[in-house]
């Protein structure tokens, strides 16, 4: 391993992903022995629309440099319309967040089926990617979560 | 005005009609009136106070009052007013049948600390006539042009017109072509560094006193996120940047779409940080993205964020749209 890859950033990744849709897709990227980054850690929820924008914020406050939220298809969603609300609000957040100067690259939402392990991978590694590129985030870091 | 008022409300009181009024009363300086409950005619005609400095929205303290059995509550309201009230009703927050409404005529209200900003600390007393304002100070008496202390939330004033009434006095007003959004579009229109620093530099004077979030009509939870231990976000002075942040990311979020653009969170932030433009942002973009929807309008059509269209737009659009930089 050259001295360039030892000292190249890792970007911590949480990936908020549905049960029905996108948890299942991750299980079918790992059954398929497909790669993506280690830096994703994926936590479970029952639907995209769980997910408060509060958690996102928390996240980051965590150390997160960058949150990915993954769900159901819009139509396909296992509680009929949870995804429909979760657009509507993730929008308005990201939003929000690119009005206060925060990075846009380090939100997205992305809609992964169960059957779609492959681009479950693609997203993943498009997005780790994205926030390597702009780097650690410092503008919403909690500097006494991360002195440790 | 203010005669007219106490007139009629006393009439309301003989008859019956009503229990108790709240309004606006009178405080220790002329421009430092308390929102109050009047519960006897004598008290209303010694007390009540209706003047440029009657900005307090009084909406929110219905929803308390308004549980009540023992009869009518009386309350006025201003233009903008009407429509948190309308909104408060469209949550089922507040009986309608134990509310009688006066719409009060609204000229722009005045800001004392932009008049204490002109004309010096030492006010003793202000007053205004239409279009001067004579302020009796320590050093004598000094006078300054309405339209220059006027308060910032009625310089954008978005309507005139009383949503929701059952007696009105002066005459009915017309929704205004406002020019409410053009400080949000300077915003956007920098560079997110900019951007960044700009809220830095707003949101760091921020004390954690939770007057926005006390006095917001759209903020009603029985018990608020910002109040519960367990959340990690508890009500207290931010230690740094982050909750600072925090707070007020999710202040503007949790009334996103609710939020009828009354003015009153920047009205009474102590440290004078522009909190309505979060909120204005917000309004902004659901009109942008969902159509226009003017909250509190009327208590028919559903709030954006509690319905959605199997169209709607992608939230990557926020990365790849260009009215913003």
């Amino acid at each position: 391993m050259s001295v360039k890859e030892k000292t190249e950033f890792q970007p911590k990744i949480v990936a908020f992903c549905c049960n029905w849709c996108s948890y299942a897709g991750a299980d079918l990227a790992g059954t398929n022995r497909t790669n993506y980054p280690a830096n994703v850690k994926i936590i479970r929820v029952p639907c995209s629309c769980r997910v408060n924008p509060i958690f996102i914020l928390r996240a980051f406050q965590r150390g997160a440099d960058g949150v990915i939220i993954c769900g159901c298809h819009p139509g396909d969603c296992h509680y009929i319309t949870g995804n429909y609300y979760t657009r509507r609000r993730m929008t308005l957040l990201f939003s929000m967040l690119d009005f206060l100067g925060i990075e846009k690259d380090r939100t997205r939402v992305e809609w992964v089926s169960a059957s779609e392990g492959g681009r479950f991978a693609e997203v993943m590694t498009e997005f780790t990617n994205d926030v390597k590129a702009i780097g650690p985030n410092r503008k919403l870091e909690d500097l006494r979560c991360k002195a440790k | 005005m203010q005669s007219e008022i106490i007139k009629r409300t006393v009439e309301l009181f003989n008859s019956e009609e009503i229990v108790r009024a709240i309004g606006w009363r009178k405080g220790d300086f002329d421009y430092d009136l308390n929102p109050s409950i009047f519960k006897s005619s004598e008290d209303l005609e010694k007390n009540f106070v209706y003047n440029d400095f009657s900005s307090a929205n009084l909406s929110k303290f219905l929803i308390k009052i308004s549980q009540k059995e023992d009869g009518k509550t009386l309350v006025f309201l201003k233009s903008c007013d009407t429509y948190s009230f309308n909104s408060l009703l469209q949550e089922h927050r507040i009986s309608r049948d134990k509310i009688y409404i006066i719409g009060v005529p609204c000229e722009e209200n005045l800001d004392p600390s932009k008049i204490k900003a002109a004309l010096g600390e030492d006010v003793l007393s202000m007053s205004c006539d239409g279009e001067t304002v004579t302020v009796e100070t320590l050093d004598g008496t000094k006078t300054i042009s309405k339209s220059e202390v006027i308060l910032d939330r009625c310089l954008a004033c978005k309507s005139r017109k009383h949503v929701v009434y059952d007696e009105l006095f002066g005459e009915e007003g017309e929704v205004l072509d406002s020019k409410r959004f053009d400080q949000v579009e300077i915003l956007e229109n920098m560079k997110p560094e900019e951007r960044y620093s700009f809220w830095r530099t707003e949101l760091s004077r921020c004390i954690g006193c939770n007057a926005c979030r006390d006095i917001c009509p759209a903020c009603t939870c029985e018990k608020c996120v910002f109040d519960n231990r367990d959340s990690g976000v508890e009500n207290k002075v931010a230690t740094n940047d982050f909750e600072e942040n925090m707070f007020h990311i999710i202040r503007a979020f949790h009334v996103a779409g609710r939020c009828t653009d009354c003015g009153e969170c920047s009205r009474v932030c102590p440290e004078d940080i522009p909190l309505h433009l979060l909120n204005r942002k917000f309004i902004k973009d659901i009109n942008e993205f969902y159509g226009n929807y003017q909250a509190g309008d009327d208590i028919e059509t559903l709030a954006p964020l509690t319905r959605f269209d199997a169209v709607d737009v992608e939230p990557s659009i926020v990365k790849t749209r260009e009215n913003v930089k």
